[in-house]
């Protein structure tokens, strides 16, 4: 382990120009990539600590499953096409393809969009139904957990906008590349997140 | 001490980070309001964290007024008093120590001491601080709400924060959890700056072993701030649900002046446990950058290198992780597992070892050395003392036998504030004399400075051993007035008159402190370059003050550690991180020019 090595160091017996071990081969990476994987690291915390909370009230008397309402399915697949599509920009953008890399682009972001809007309209039939967060706490962490989720994405469509300005106004395809790998990795957490939480609510 | 042959060093990748292309200001207002300048930003959050931790001063001198003259001052009610409690405390630990700490130390020592022109994600940086002033000026807006703001102490259990017999139930318990959101997201974005300008911003031969102390302080405890503060985040979601929505993930059923509210089934402890989950964290997101910072004013001010180095970088990683396992000590009296109190005793007396093995090293790394009794110095010898005592007292009360006897008495007040209220505070003091020539170009009064120490120093173990005491004698903490309570002697009441006085003596002195601080900003003697003669990178630029993009034209090259102190046959005592090393050195006569200051291990 590289870090072992950095933190063995004995700093008081070299003196010159020397590399950390554990800054690997001087291969460039722009921070951004470090700065979006703490921010991961974050926002695993938070979806992790919201479903401990899940599983600790769960176990008191007055939880009444919620039955999911079937939109949430659609939601889902268009939730992993929007993946796809962003994945396959990515793919694009390696080749040089502008025109795929707007391709997907566009088509990743308008279904994270319909995903958003499908998501208030599983709220609106839950609550046309009188499911509302207060009478069951079941329903109260539904609308919590996929609220947190939805701003979530949210987040990475403002992310997604500037990667869209950037496009727009000819940025050179090696420098958009980044940018739009950024935004596949992240919709790519938020999925992951997605099937977890939905697997939790659905089995529970 | 070896040196790497200066072929070998060519050999290395040019830089680490390509020279980046800074944001250049164009007006005023971008360089001085929203300025995306790491040193500005710095400044800035000093400044506000500064200016609400005098509102908090204010608050404890009022609650002090209460609780040694109860009858005198008809204008603190009850359901004030709370309020100051609550606003104090949260204003103290979360608005002044974590934001000063991080968003203002580490935004002007990281970029400074790794090497940096700036932080990577400047615009990130500025958006950082413009939130948490918001959240700062939120916090002060539930002043005039109505109701005003909240009083269910720092802690804000459920349900008594939203229930209507607290102070502050109709609005002031919202915008407090609201502030509190704003305030992670405006520190997540800057502590993302923090981690990462570690990481992959540090110069040419800028190892992460040759970084000082205080960067691997302020560096875990961002990290430790990222992985906790989602915790209150998500008690504070949820809480703010249960107040405004009517869920209730916390509230239990209950009764309220006879009626049955609408909660039913919450679980009040799980509060308790997402907020100590971040709770006792933060009391390390405090105290490292202190532990940290205090290593390098003894080593600057003691000419000598800090003893221990690895140790002293492992301890402080050894405490970060540490410091996830013991949250539940604070909740030995809350009805949970008495197996759980067994173990979170145990992880907490665990933590003692390292934080002891750094005591020993500040010790020894003073042994021996040529201690000058500067103003940094005498601050940073305050913390060692101040911080074993306080240290001590945790001691006791991670024992679940003696807490539970002590929990909730004004012993425990006594500690918290020894340990982490006046400890760091004597370091953000030393720092601040430390580097204000830095930030400023001026020192600042020197018999004010020792006036200031002496009566902080004196004054906080005059006014917090006392308090000590009166937990002992079964003193509750949070009472607005004891009333005829049989247990606690008339000699109370006498201890806490002479406890409020010497509160407003050691008050008085930061006033002092202040005014020094405004008044060398204009006219204090003019600083030379290096007035501390230091190694290390941040007073090595090429202009003090620092100026935008902190180094001239080429990046410093770091040929050595930050503990470079007491070296034999160079011209002076020390070496600087950027002094190329002499050509006696590089060809192999190295061991007179510069021996190992440390024997190998």
């Amino acid at each position: 382990m590289n870090l072992f090595a950095s933190l063995s160091a004995k700093p008081w017996q070299v003196q010159g120009v020397i590399a950390d071990p554990s800054d690997g081969d001087g291969e460039f990476r722009p921070p951004a990539y470090l700065g979006l994987k703490v921010f991961l690291a974050v926002a695993t915390v938070i979806f992790s600590l919201m479903m401990v909370a899940y599983g600790e009230r769960m176990e008191m008397g007055d939880w009444r499953p919620l039955r999911e309402p079937w939109l949430l399915w659609p939601n889902t697949a268009v939730l992993i096409l929007s993946s796809i599509a962003l994945y396959w920009a990515v793919v694009r953008a390696r080749l040089g393809d502008r025109d795929g890399l707007r391709l997907g682009l566009l088509a990743g972001g308008a279904l994270a969009a319909v995903f958003l809007v499908g998501q208030l309209a599983a709220w609106r039939e839950l609550i046309a139904l009188g499911y509302f967060a207060s009478s069951n706490p079941a329903n109260a962490f539904f609308y919590l957990i996929t609220g947190l989720h939805g701003l979530h994405l949210l987040g990475g469509l403002i992310a997604w906008g500037r990667t869209m300005t950037k496009l727009g106004r000819g940025d050179e395809i090696a420098r958009l590349g980044a940018s739009v790998e950024l935004c596949a990795i992240y919709w790519h957490f938020l999925l992951a997140v997605w099937l977890i939480l939905f697997g939790l609510m659905l089995f529970t | 001490m070896a040196t790497v042959a200066p072929a070998e060093a060519e050999a290395l990748p040019p830089a680490e980070v390509e020279d980046v292309e800074l944001y250049h200001s164009k007006s005023w207002v971008t360089k001085y309001v929203f300025s995306q300048d790491a040193k500005v930003i710095a400044v800035q959050y000093s400044v506000t964290a500064g200016a609400i931790g005098l509102v908090a001063l204010v608050l404890s001198w009022l609650m002090r007024l209460q609780l040694g003259f109860p009858d005198l001052f008809a204008f603190i009610d009850p359901t004030d008093y709370y309020q100051f409690i609550t606003m104090h405390g949260m204003i103290m630990v979360i608005y002044l120590l974590t934001a000063l700490f991080l968003g203002g130390f580490g935004n002007y020592l990281i970029p400074l001491m790794v090497g940096a022109r700036d932080m990577v994600f400047p615009y990130l940086n500025m958006l950082s601080y413009w939130i948490y002033l918001a959240a700062v000026l939120l916090l002060l807006a539930s002043w005039f709400v109505p109701g005003g703001p909240t009083g269910a102490g720092w802690t804000l259990y459920p349900p008594q924060a939203i229930l209507s017999g607290t102070p502050g139930s109709d609005s002031g318990i919202i915008i407090m959890l609201v502030s509190l959101a704003l305030f992670i997201i405006g520190f997540t974005m800057g502590g993302l700056n923090y981690v990462v300008t570690v990481l992959q911003a540090r110069t040419r031969g800028m190892t992460l072993m040759r970084m000082p102390l205080t960067v691997w302080g302020i560096f875990t405890a961002t990290v430790l701030a990222l992985l906790a503060f989602p915790a209150l985040f998500v008690g504070a979601v949820m809480m703010t649900l249960d107040s405004l929505l009517g869920t209730s993930f916390f509230m239990p059923s209950i009764v309220e002046f006879g009626e049955y509210l609408e909660y039913g089934g919450g679980s009040p402890i799980l509060f308790q446990h997402l907020f100590w989950f971040f709770g006792h964290p933060e009391v390390y997101i405090v105290a490292l950058p202190a532990f940290g910072i205090v290593s390098d004013l003894l080593s600057v001010h003691a000419r000598r290198h800090i003893f221990g180095y690895r140790m002293m970088v492992w301890a402080i990683v050894i405490i970060g992780a540490l410091s996830f396992v013991v949250w539940a000590h604070h909740m030995y009296v809350s009805g949970m597992n008495p197996w759980f109190g067994f173990f979170f005793a145990t992880t907490t007396l665990i933590i003692a070892v390292p934080t002891a093995l750094k005591v020993y090293n500040w010790t020894l790394t003073l042994w021996k050395a040529n201690i000058q009794f500067t103003l940094p110095m005498l601050f940073a010898i305050g913390f060692i003392v101040t911080f074993v005592n306080g240290g001590i007292t945790g001691l006791f009360l991670g024992n679940v036998v003696v807490d539970v006897p002590l929990s909730d008495t004004m012993f425990v007040v006594a500690h918290f504030h020894m340990v982490m209220g006046v400890a760091p505070l004597l370091v953000i003091f030393g720092a601040i004399y430390h580097w204000y020539p830095l930030i400023t170009g001026r020192m600042l009064h020197e018999g004010m400075g020792r006036f200031h120490f002496w009566v902080t120093f004196v004054g906080a173990y005059i006014i917090f051993f006392p308090i000590h005491y009166l937990g002992f004698l079964g003193v509750p903490r949070r009472y607005y007035e004891m009333g005829e309570t049989s247990f606690i002697p008339a000699s109370a009441d006498t201890l806490n008159a002479f406890v409020t006085v010497a509160a407003l003596i050691v008050g008085f002195a930061q006033l002092v402190f202040l005014y020094n601080m405004i008044r060398s900003a204009s006219s204090g003697k003019i600083a030379e370059h290096n007035p501390w003669r230091a190694v290390s990178l941040e007073w090595q630029t090429p202009e003090m003050p620092p100026a935008h993009g902190n180094w001239g034209p080429e990046l410093p090259v770091v040929y050595r550690w930050a503990y470079a102190y007491g070296v034999p046959g160079a011209a002076e005592d020390f070496v600087a991180q950027d002094a190329p090393p002499t050509l006696a050195a590089a060809s192999g006569d190295d061991d007179r020019q510069e021996p190992s200051p440390q024997p190998a291990e």
